[in-house]
């Protein structure tokens, strides 16, 4: 029989970092206890994981690392309840437990030859982190064309990843823009929301494919300018995050309309959605 | 074959020193699917029991595995109860719908090992329904009172005693180990003459239902059907379909457990996201999930609804609220009467 999927792999906490200035986000790194662990957990860009706090509970986040990175999964967690609490609580060193890789991943393979265009706000840039990185790899740079990175947060000190946002910006294979919603003292990158920005931008939509998290008002607000640019349903993907436990298709919360989330999820295209009431 | 109803308690008995034995107990006014001690506790002068017996195979709350944290990590002990049951007595409506949740537990991605290890080594025998209740509307949704789909054994009632048919493979062994005399000519016309009785009166049309679904998802026929409704979720708890839950730890210091309840879509913290968005927020949202995930959602995935008609959900709502009403609502037909 198939591995027992409610089983959580052991890992060891190896880093608790405080991500954003606000300190609600921390970003945590797994270390696998052995290669037969790491064997065991093949994963892709934009899969979750249930990470579980022994004696708390399990919660789903966003893998945001990259399988170009082994050894190692990041998640960067927003404080709002009781697993997240009690992981921004974790000290370095302790086992916690990872359940997955779960749901499906960006459809990397039908993305080769396209021009990526990819969109965040706020916390959601968990996956897209993972995306970025992957792409990057020397050895996938040259399956993709030209790469747009399009990530805006409320003010500076709530971007995620700042010190491989500078290293991005340093490089020509991707073109990044970051953006603050109001004006700071010493920000000398862009300021404006997500869809205002994008509009600036103006992706090409020719031969492209746009990846697109954030929160819903983002997310409404963009979906518009993207459409202005040419951009059909078939080439704008999303990630949704409806409420989860199993991760597996068998506890039925995470369902919208006939698919679910966790298991044929979360990744869907806007033309999948389109066909799906909006229950997310 | 043929069993007398004396000699019933006796063969529970000899059955119970090989399985664990599931079977329908009164409880005060109810009838009740226990694991039983002795054979005299079943009690068969039942219509249907108040929650169905899915909890033999998928417990109302069930530890997944227990841990013990120690310096070094944690120490994991899976609970996959591997027991060797019988359900004896089950309805078919309720057989049917462990074929229908066997579509869940085992879906295109994963396995769920709990239900599945329960349900490798249960056998369940079968009792046809000679008087189905009013609530019932069984033939109306694929399956019906004789219907043997699922069973291992089928019993019939025919006065003192049961004709005792085997159905699979795993349901004959069982019969032919239990020493039980050959039935005659006219027991079995007994059983036949039961069977042409038998009646379900009501009848729920579902014809087209499915293609009203398909396509009425935003129509404000959804904005009436939950008004009285108190979203208690017992329409869901007695359901043999519904298959929700939640995971939740359970800990002391260092040793706990990750255990699984029985949950709802008929709950509004079921969907809650942690940024209090809740993309099914009201009564009306959570109804048409409900209702749509019996008559639509399940039918495009699995091909079957997700409904055996046992009326369950009709007996134990509190404010009595029909899903044949509802059902004739959407198919346009008015209010039926009942
Ligand atoms: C596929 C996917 C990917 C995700 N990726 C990420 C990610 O990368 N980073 C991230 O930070 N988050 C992510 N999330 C969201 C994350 O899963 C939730 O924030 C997390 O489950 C919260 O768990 P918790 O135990 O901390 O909160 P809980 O304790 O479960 O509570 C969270 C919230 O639920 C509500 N709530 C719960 N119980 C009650 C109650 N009894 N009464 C009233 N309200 C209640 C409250 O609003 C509370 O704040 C993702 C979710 C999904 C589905
Ligand atoms: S929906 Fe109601 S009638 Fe249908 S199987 Fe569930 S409890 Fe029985
Ligand atoms: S049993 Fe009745 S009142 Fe309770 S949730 Fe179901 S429909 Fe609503
Ligand atoms: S999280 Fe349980 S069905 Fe999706």
């Amino acid at each position: 029989m198939q591995r027992n999927p409610y089983l959580p792999l052991p890992m060891k906490l190896v880093k608790n970092f405080t991500e954003t200035e606000d300190k609600l986000i921390h970003t945590f790194t797994f270390q696998f206890l052995s290669e037969e662990d790491e064997k065991s957990f093949p994963y892709m860009p934009g899969q979750f994981a249930e990470v579980c706090v022994f004696g708390k509970g399990e919660a789903p986040f966003g893998i945001a690392s990259s399988p170009t990175e082994p050894g190692f999964l990041k998640f960067s967690v927003a404080k709002v309840g009781v697993v997240s609490t009690a992981l921004h609580l974790m000290e370095e060193g302790t086992i916690a437990g990872v359940r997955g890789p779960l749901g499906n991943y960006y459809p990397v393979e039908q993305m080769k030859g396209k021009n990526i265009v990819i969109i965040g706000g706020g916390f959601a840039f968990t996956t897209l982190r993972s995306l970025i990185t992957y792409i990057l790899e020397p050895g996938h740079r040259g399956d993709y064309g030209r790469l747009t990175v399009i990530y805006g947060a409320r003010n500076p000190g709530l971007l995620l990843y700042k010190d491989e946002l500078d290293q991005w910006d340093q490089r020509s294979d991707i073109d990044l823009v970051c953006t603050i919603d109001r004006p700071v003292d010493g920000w000398t990158r862009k300021v404006g929301f997500v869809p205002a920005v994008t509009k600036e931008v103006a992706p090409s939509s020719e031969n492209a494919v746009a990846i697109i998290c954030g929160p819903p008002v983002m997310i409404k607000f963009t979906m518009p300018e993207l459409e202005a640019l040419g951009f059909k349903p078939e080439q704008i993907i999303m990630s949704l995050e409806n409420r989860m436990k199993c991760g597996i298709g068998m506890c039925g919360r995470c369902n919208v309309g006939n698919k679910y989330v966790c298991k044929d999820g979360p990744v869907f295209t806007k033309a999948e959605l389109n066909q799906l009431p909006n229950e997310y | 074959m043929i069993i007398a109803k004396n000699d019933l308690p006796g063969l529970l008995d000899k059955l119970m020193s090989e399985y664990e034995v599931y079977a329908p107990v009164k409880e005060g006014a109810y009838s009740l699917y226990k694991k039983i001690k002795s054979g005299s506790e079943a009690c068969f002068g039942y219509v249907n029991s108040k929650i169905p017996p899915k909890g033999v195979l998928f417990p109302q709350s069930e530890k997944l595995f227990c841990y013990n944290m120690t310096g070094e990590g944690a120490k994991l002990e899976e609970c996959i109860d591997s027991g060797k049951k019988v359900v004896f007595g089950i309805r078919p409506c309720d057989a049917k719908s462990l074929l229908l949740l066997d579509n869940v537990f085992n879906n295109d991605k994963f396995r769920d090992p709990y239900y599945l290890t329960r349900r490798e080594n249960t056998l369940l025998v079968g009792m046809a329904c000679l008087e189905p209740a009013g609530t019932c509307f069984c033939t109306s949704m694929g399956t019906g009172p004789f219907d043997k789909a699922g069973l291992d054994i089928m019993l019939t009632d025919i006065g003192d005693a049961y004709l005792v048919e085997p159905v699979s493979e795993k349901g004959g062994a069982l019969a032919a180990g239990l020493g039980l005399s050959a039935a005659g000519e006219e027991q079995k016309a007994a059983a036949a003459k039961a069977r042409d009785s038998a009646e379900v009166a009501c009848r729920v049309n579902i014809e087209g239902l499915k293609a009203r679904l398909d396509a009425n998802f935003y129509d404000p026929i959804w904005e009436r059907f939950h008004e009285k409704c108190l979203g208690c979720a017992a329409c869901t708890y007695s359901c043999p379909t519904c298959h929700c839950f939640d995971i939740v730890d359970e800990a002391v210091d260092c040793n706990g457990c990750r255990v699984r309840n029985w949950d709802s879509c008929m709950f509004p913290l079921f969907t809650l996201h942690g940024s209090g968005h809740n993309p099914r927020p009201g009564g009306k949202e959570r109804m048409r999930q409900r209702v749509m995930h019996k008559f639509k959602y399940f039918v495009d995935n699995f091909n079957a609804t997700a409904c055996v008609g046992c009326g369950r959900c009709i007996k134990n709502c509190p404010v009595n609220l029909d899903i044949r009403e509802i059902l004739a609502d959407i198919q346009g037909e008015g209010r039926s009467d009942k």
